[in-house]
């Protein structure tokens, strides 16, 4: 069982609220994300569900019990740290086995446990090893199994792959999935990646300067952002922004259009503009377009698109996907 | 880069170093030849360096006079047992100033530092009258806690300066799987700082072994550690300099021989965190 729920939350460090209140439901099960730019108080956030943090105000429920003020060790929560946080002078097999002999399990049990973590984490060779041995996909695995040992009710993530190289970063992402899949057990975990985010979460939770921007699903985030903020954060490359009034809804101020909603030509089309960086990837190519008036736009097109710096290009974009806001910035249906 | 130095720049740089080395080392080696030589030798003018007659005599008579045993084992006692004491009290307190910080934890370490600015001595009556009132004058116990509380703020900034270094996730990380806080000391934070504390551990020890004032002024015949031992060779017969050379030597020895043995220990704990 893994239930996390947060009722009028708050924290603040000194004269400085860094969450206003907050309320949150995390059911049994689910893969949760906070993601947002950094110091939006998502990692506060989730060290106040840690209990690393003490609330200000509010509580904090896990499986119906009040665990507001309950000590870390106490809540079954395991967390994994963004520096892995292993301890040095321990081999691998003790600090897997570290949370265990905390709990004062027999040897036999634990011996049986640190295994099975061991070979779901490939890591039974280096099992003797200390972490300063390993390398920093291995360390994040250790620190890895030294969460799952606890059978916790709950997996907290901490930027777990920001000191990864890129393409480690994405097998552990897999690997993270797909112990989700076979453990079934919550994770909540905290990351200012948004592609982290879009790619492992059941929900995705965007918060800023403390406050939760929008709860909802990847694409739900992805195709109905609740405001420009949120819009600009999910999605990469960003959400183009054009201020200017549509006729059709007084009250708009600002439009935005995503770039692989632009459809691209070299003939014609509803805006005409000059390239001003051509990023050839083979699979796609993104297009920054100087058009007049507009301001320079961020353009997708698929596979390959032949043009080069000061060609001219025409831009159209699909009225269906096109989103847009009012002057607070909130999005308008 | 590495630095280029001429061979003429390092080699006077090689003699201005051996030179400065002998010049401290070189009064310790004049009280060991002296504690070989006989009492005449010993005053003679012009000294000899190493061209007199050796002789273990004067050890042999410090031997029969006073019981370097038991000065020995006082000392030993009184300098581990304080710096045991002191490590007991300090780590959980600097355990407290390195990770759960007040608004006056800094105000709080520079004044514990401030004790060591006052001269002993102005305390001295104080805590004489204390000792004598509470029977602990020429004790063991009473000379242990004298110098645990005197060395108390040293080890505690050592201890604190060696624990900031410790990365607090790893601390946190204990927290979560279920350590309480003595848990976390004991398996996680001491592990961790033990080249820190191996180093406080000795240094304290050195500083007990050679703390004069207050071991010459709280004790008499029982207690007393091998710096009273010394002292007692200075003085109302007039001064026997060869004597007073054995008995120096032998007190120093033993110190000598911790501190080349651990060495290592003591430069790696005194430049712990320097280098990551």
């Amino acid at each position: 069982m893994g239930n996390i729920k947060l009722t009028e939350v708050t924290k603040s460090f000194g004269e400085t609220e860094v969450i206003p209140p907050i309320n949150l439901e995390v059911s049994d099960g689910q893969f949760v994300v906070f993601v947002g730019p950094s110091g939006c108080g998502k990692s506060t956030l989730l060290r106040l569900i840690a209990g690393l943090e003490d609330v200000t105000s509010g509580k904090i429920e896990i499986d119906g019990r009040d665990a507001t003020t309950i000590p870390p060790a106490k809540r079954g929560l395991a967390m994994v740290f963004q520096s892995y946080a292993l301890y040095p002078h321990m081999s691998v097999r003790r600090n897997i086995a570290f949370p265990l002999k905390m709990e004062g399990l027999s040897k036999q049990e634990i011996d049986a446990r640190v295994a099975t973590a061991a070979k779901i984490l490939n890591l039974t060779d280096y099992l003797n090893r200390r972490p300063g041995q390993l390398s920093g996909g291995q360390r994040q695995r250790v620190a890895i199994g030294r969460a799952i040992v606890r059978q916790p009710a709950a997996f907290l993530f901490d930027e777990p792959l920001s000191n990864l190289d890129a393409s480690l970063r994405v097998n552990m992402r897999l690997e993270i999935a797909d112990l989700h899949h076979s453990l079934k057990t919550t994770m909540i975990y905290v990351t200012h990646d948004q592609i982290e985010a879009m790619t492992m979460a059941d929900k995705i939770v965007v918060l800023h300067a403390g406050r939760i921007e929008q709860v909802g699903s990847p694409l739900e985030l992805y195709s109905r952002p609740r405001n420009m903020f949120v819009a600009g954060f999910i999605g990469s490359p960003k959400m183009n922004f054009v201020a200017g009034a549509d006729a059709s809804k007084p009250e708009v101020e600002t439009i935005g259009i995503r770039p692989e909603h632009i459809f691209l030509s070299k003939e014609s089309g509803e805006w005409a503009g000059k390239v001003r960086v051509a990023e050839h990837l083979g699979s796609d190519t993104f297009l920054h377009v100087l058009v007049e008036n507009l301001g320079t736009l961020t353009v997708r097109a698929d596979g390959e698109f032949d043009v080069s710096y000061g060609d001219q290009v025409f831009l159209t974009a699909d009225p269906s996907k096109i989103h847009s806001f009012d002057k607070n910035g909130e999005a308008i249906v | 880069m590495a630095r280029n130095v001429s061979p003429s720049r390092k080699t006077a740089i090689t003699f201005l170093a051996w030179s400065i080395g002998l010049m401290m080392f070189f009064p310790i080696l004049w009280t060991i030849l002296t504690s070989f030589k006989t009492e005449a030798e010993a005053i003679a003018s012009p000294p000899s360096f190493l061209a007199f007659h050796w002789t273990f005599e004067n050890y042999l008579e410090v031997q029969e006079r006073s019981n370097y045993f038991l000065h020995f084992l006082n000392s030993v006692i009184i300098s581990f047992g304080s710096t045991i004491l002191g490590l007991l009290l300090a780590i959980p307190a600097s355990w407290g100033m390195a990770f759960v910080p007040g608004k006056r934890t800094n105000n709080l370490l520079v004044w514990m530092l401030s004790t060591k600015m006052l001269p002993p001595v102005g305390v001295l009556i104080p805590i004489y009258l204390i000792f004598r009132d509470t029977g602990l004058l020429d004790t063991r116990t009473g000379l242990v806690i004298v110098l645990t509380l005197i060395n108390l703020p040293i080890i505690i900034w050592m201890l604190y300066t060696y624990f900031k270094e410790i990365p607090h996730e790893i601390l946190e990380a204990a927290r979560m799987d279920g350590a309480t806080l003595g848990a976390e000391i004991m398996y996680i934070l001491t592990p961790m700082a033990l080249p820190g504390i191996a180093s406080t551990f000795l240094l304290n020890v050195i500083l007990a072994w050679n703390e004069a004032f207050w071991t010459l002024n709280l004790t008499a015949a029982k207690a007393a550690p091998l710096t009273a031992f010394i002292a007692s060779y200075s003085s109302p017969e007039g001064l026997f300099y060869a004597k007073l050379s054995a008995a120096s030597t032998m007190a120093i020895a033993p110190i000598l021989i911790l501190g080349w043995f651990s060495q290592k220990q003591l430069v790696r704990g005194l430049t712990f965190g320097a280098v990551k």
